[in-house]
């Protein structure tokens, strides 16, 4: 067996392994035919070891064997063939192991793992437990395919997974009206992200006639890169892809919906917001790196953009009264500065502050529900409450303006304020105001009232709520 | 002429007109349902001998073996090629499953033999190439539901003056083109009115409300299957496409487009399930007419492949719908229903189908809303854009609806009211078309291509004749 076909089994095996756990929890559910919670551990537990076993044997043969970039083609999974061959459209199964991708899968693998291991415990005996865990291998598989995505298609494919089991988890709890509503912001919010992300495929397939990562960043593996793109059509792509990353870490503008997201439960919110998730827009920054060099602006934006979400995080999380959205914007803060890395071409220093922020962020959030028993310990054991010093800024600024600080910082820098303002409420205001004019429109076909769904009963929420 | 093994199409058309005939004949409602059930399930075998039949043959086209209607009809009256192959077993599927799972504190309203003589139009529609026999039976198509609307009490005007409206165009401007004879390019009334046709029975906007008005009125189960099969992709394809000039396929694209983006905002701020569910098909179906008129390879393609994904996947969609509806009554969305610990099958099924209606990866969607944007950004580099804005505002709508339905509240119940055998029968064949396309596209996107490319060819050959003949009648003027 030769070094290329044991590469070959094991990437499939590095993909399959969640593929599996997917199919095994989604078809039983599926038929009618759940599984039991102890099934379900096991299969967490086999899918992850086996994947992450088979990602770390690749790491090691590729340091034994020098190799820095390993393909795994898995041929195409549509293909036309059109009279002009250079205009074929093809769908490539492809994976690619490098110097980015190996460690971020063997990091989601990890953190999956812990994070699974941890909730079959903490959600023992819900009654969404299953409902969690087809969310949760979701999302494995959709970490796994994004990050070892040799394509921007099979790239879009994970992402989009990420995306479905991200809003569904945020409504986990989804016999209360919040959850759900934040289930659905996030959701809207990864939608119009997605969009951008999926005009930046159909451009890029129409400015170089592949989705290939090897045909976009030229030869070379990650991050050695070299585009075969003009400027401006880097410049181009590139903002879109800026767009699809900032939906997707909740950079500035976006920012507003992270908060929201911690709505989901302790353990969701450690493995996507905190550790995987958050940085996938990043991980997405890094992959088209090559582009970034291409296009000074671009450059640019991304690191005004991560410098602001940096700076907008920072306030903000001084003021959260809850542990976990402090520790979400906090969260946002370290991934402002791995943006700012980015853009200033520091790909290493990124991909390490990756790695150890996620770390960091999935035991602090892990550790959250028991933060106030921790807390009470300590000052149990120095004896007296803990004092909090004034800070710098508290000293040297006036007062005035850290009320205004505190009032931005606690509104949540106004964003999800503005977007409704500016963008859905009059967006809704012409939308009804057309639904208006149709039925005067059908009433004055049909002679009278024409519209029986008028008369559906509605709950009003206070009642819904009262019957809880 | 290539002959299918056995008269596959005659007997798929001519069943369901026999079991209508026994049973407009039964007064017990339950026996009558499980006389169209069978009825509807022998259509659908049928429907899909005709097909595989016809993919062993490797031809573009093929006629019955024992063909008796060629001669009076002549050749192109029952005909299965590579564009309706597939969408006759696709439609058969729809009217089974929708008896399949029509439940029992249902059967007394839903009219099984009516239902019957609408798959036998639907089926003849499809299998019919020659114009006026495919304008016959668009027209005939719209008796049922009026029958339906009449019987039930309801108002009928908006229904009619739309429906007469789209045969008025869609004949007049027939008439005028085969007066015109074969020149190209026709004159612009006898196109506009073909056009104008396809759009009123398509539901363009601003001529999409005899829709909304269908799905208040009529039963949920009619109004599917009266809009499902995609009656006004069915005529732009067999009556505009081949003969229309770009500039008419550029107008009817750039209004479905518009109509795409206006029905997904619509369906956000419905306050009632079947409202919203008449918006997400309107935007649907109006995503597949972009596709069918950009006519390139690749959007043509992603057209074809989307009518077959929104066919399956919105159907589904429906008969979740209805399947709630039967148990709860109409479903107001303007507050929550927390359904999903009573009925998580369904739930999952209604979530599976909307992201299949969406393109999300691994549904049949996928490729086809791939294509679709490939093909219509291809010819509209900045306008094309729209359909992925349009398909993001679907998505949302979907996950609102779904939100709002099952989620919530604690929703308390007497009765069990998780899916029936039928139901699950008809949630898990689905679900295997859906998920199955989704992984395995390959096959179907080829069948695509192959009439993508057919169609295309028969265009370029018919302006091309038009040309010519055009070329012709001018220099024998010139001579004159």
């Amino acid at each position: 067996m030769n070094t290329e076909t044991i590469f070959h089994t094991l990437g499939i095996i590095v993909v399959a392994s969640p593929a599996a756990f997917v199919a095994v929890l989604g078809l039983t559910s599926l038929i009618g035919r759940p599984l039991r919670e102890s099934a379900i551990e096991s299969w967490t537990y086999a899918s992850t070891v086996v994947g992450l076993l088979a990602a770390i044997a690749i790491l090691f043969i590729m340091l034994a064997t020098d190799i820095r970039h390993v393909p795994i083609e898995l041929g195409n999974w549509v293909v036309i063939h059109l009279p002009e061959p250079h205009h074929n459209f093809h769908f490539h199964l492809k994976f690619v192991f490098d110097r980015l991708s190996v460690p971020f899968v063997i990091l989601s693998f990890l953190l999956c793992g812990t994070v699974g291991a941890f909730t079959s415990r903490y959600l023992h005996r819900e009654s969404g437990y299953r409902r969690f865990y087809i969310c949760y291998s979701l999302f494995t598989l959709g970490m796994i395919v994004t990050s070892l995505a040799g394509t921007i298609e099979v790239l879009f494919f994970g992402w989009e997974l990420v995306g479905l089991s991200s809003a569904l988890l945020v409504a986990y709890f989804h016999e209360r009206i919040a959850p759900v509503k934040n289930g659905l912001r996030v959701w809207a919010v990864y939608r119009i992200a997605d969009a951008a992300f999926l005009i930046a495929a159909v451009a890029l397939h129409h400015l170089t006639g592949e989705g290939d990562f090897d045909v976009l960043i030229g030869s070379g593996s990650w991050p050695e890169g070299q585009a075969s793109l003009t400027a401006n059509q880097a410049l181009f792509v590139g903002l879109l892809l800026l767009v699809a990353a900032a939906g997707k870490s909740a950079l500035v503008p976006f920012s507003g919906w992270l908060p929201r997201a911690m709505e989901g439960p302790t353990p969701s919110s450690a493995i996507f917001y905190g550790a995987l998730s958050v940085h996938l827009g990043a991980f997405l920054l890094l992959r088209v790196s090559p582009i970034l060099e291409m296009s000074f602006w671009l450059s640019a934006a991304v690191v005004t953009i991560g410098l602001l979400t940096a700076a907008f995080a920072s306030i903000t999380t001084r003021v959260q009264t809850d542990i976990k959205s402090a520790l979400a914007f906090a969260s946002l803060t370290q991934v402002g500065i791995i943006v700012v890395e980015i853009g200033l071409g520091l790909r290493y220093i990124a991909l390490i502050h990756i790695i150890g922020h996620a770390c960091l962020r999935t035991l602090q959030l892990l550790r959250a529900p028991s933060l106030l028993h921790d807390y009470h310990t300590l000052e149990n054991a120095i004896g007296e409450h803990m004092q909090h010093e004034a800070g710098l800024w508290q000293r040297v600024m006036p007062v005035g303006l850290r009320s205004w600080f505190y009032c931005f910082a606690i509104e949540r820098g106004y964003l999800d304020g503005c977007l409704d303002r500016f963008i859905v409420y009059p967006f809704r205001r012409i939308l009804l105001f057309c639904d208006s004019i149709e039925r005067r429109w059908t009433d004055f076909l049909s002679g009278g009232a024409s519209r029986e769904s008028d008369e559906v009963p509605v709950h009003e929420e206070v009642v819904e709520e009262l019957r809880l | 002429m290539v002959q299918l093994h056995l008269p596959w199409l005659e007997l798929t058309i001519i069943t369901p007109l026999i079991g209508a005939l026994i049973v407009c004949r039964v007064r017990d409602p339950e026996r009558a349902r499980r006389r169209t059930m069978l009825v509807t399930g022998l259509t659908l075998f049928l429907a899909v001998g005709a097909w595989e039949d016809f993919r062993t043959l490797h031809t573009f086209e093929a006629h019955d073996h024992w063909d008796i209607v060629s001669p009076w009809l002549g050749d192109d009256a029952v005909v299965v090629d590579e564009l309706s192959a597939p969408l006759l077993p696709l439609a058969a599927l729809l009217f089974f499953l929708t008896t399949l799972a029509t439940l029992r504190t249902k059967v007394r309203r839903f009219p099984f033999a009516w239902t019957l003589v609408s798959q036998t139009l639907v089926l003849a529609m499809l299998s019919c190439r020659a114009p006026w026999g495919v304008i016959g039976l668009l027209a005939a198509q719209t008796i049922p539901p009026l029958v339906e609307l009449r019987a039930r009490g309801r108002s009928t005007r908006v229904f009619l003056v739309h429906m007469l409206l789209f045969i008025g165009l869609l004949a007049g401007g027939w008439a005028m083109i085969e007066a015109e004879g074969p020149k190209s390019p026709h004159s612009i009334w006898a196109i506009g009115m073909l056009i104008a046709a396809v759009l009123v029975r398509s539901g363009c906007a601003p001529v999409h409300c005899w829709m909304t008005d269908l799905f208040e009125n009529a039963t949920l189960g009619t109004a599917l299957l009266f809009v499902t099969p995609m009656a006004g992709a069915y005529a732009a394809v067999r009556l505009v496409l081949p003969i229309a000039p770009d500039w008419a396929l550029q107008t009817i694209s750039l209004l479905s487009l518009f109509t795409a983006v206006y029905a997904a905002g619509m369906a956000l701020v419905q306050r009632e399930a079947r409202r919203f569910f008449v918006y997400l098909f309107l935007s649907h179906s109006s995503l597949v007419l972009i596709g069918l008129e950009v006519v390139t390879p690749i959007g043509l393609t992603g057209g074809l492949c989307v009518w077959i994904s929104v066919g399956l996947s919105l159907a589904g969609f429906g008969l979740t719908l209805r399947a709630l509806e039967a148990r709860t009554g109409r479903l107001s969305l303007a507050d929550y229903h927390g359904l999903y610990e009573h009925m998580p099958s369904l739930a999952t099924f209604f979530l599976l189908t909307g992201l299949a209606s969406i393109g999300f990866p691994g549904t049949v969607g996928f490729i086809g809303a791939e294509l679709l944007v490939e093909g219509a950004v291809e010819v509209y580099p900045y306008v094309g854009m729209l359909v992925v804005f349009a398909a993001a505002l679907n998505s949302i709508a979907v996950l609102h609806a779904y939100f709002r339905l099952f989620t919530g509240t604690e929703h308390t119940a007497s009765i069990p009211l998780n899916a029936r055998l039928p139901e699950r029968i008809a949630i898990l064949t689905l679900s295997a078309l859906i998920i199955g396309g989704g992984l395995y596209p390959q096959p179907g996107v080829v069948s695509r291509y192959h009439a993508a490319t057919e169609i295309m060819a028969r265009r370029s050959k018919h302006l091309s004749a038009g040309s010519a003949s055009a070329n012709q009648n001018k220099h024998t003027e010139d001579q004159d």
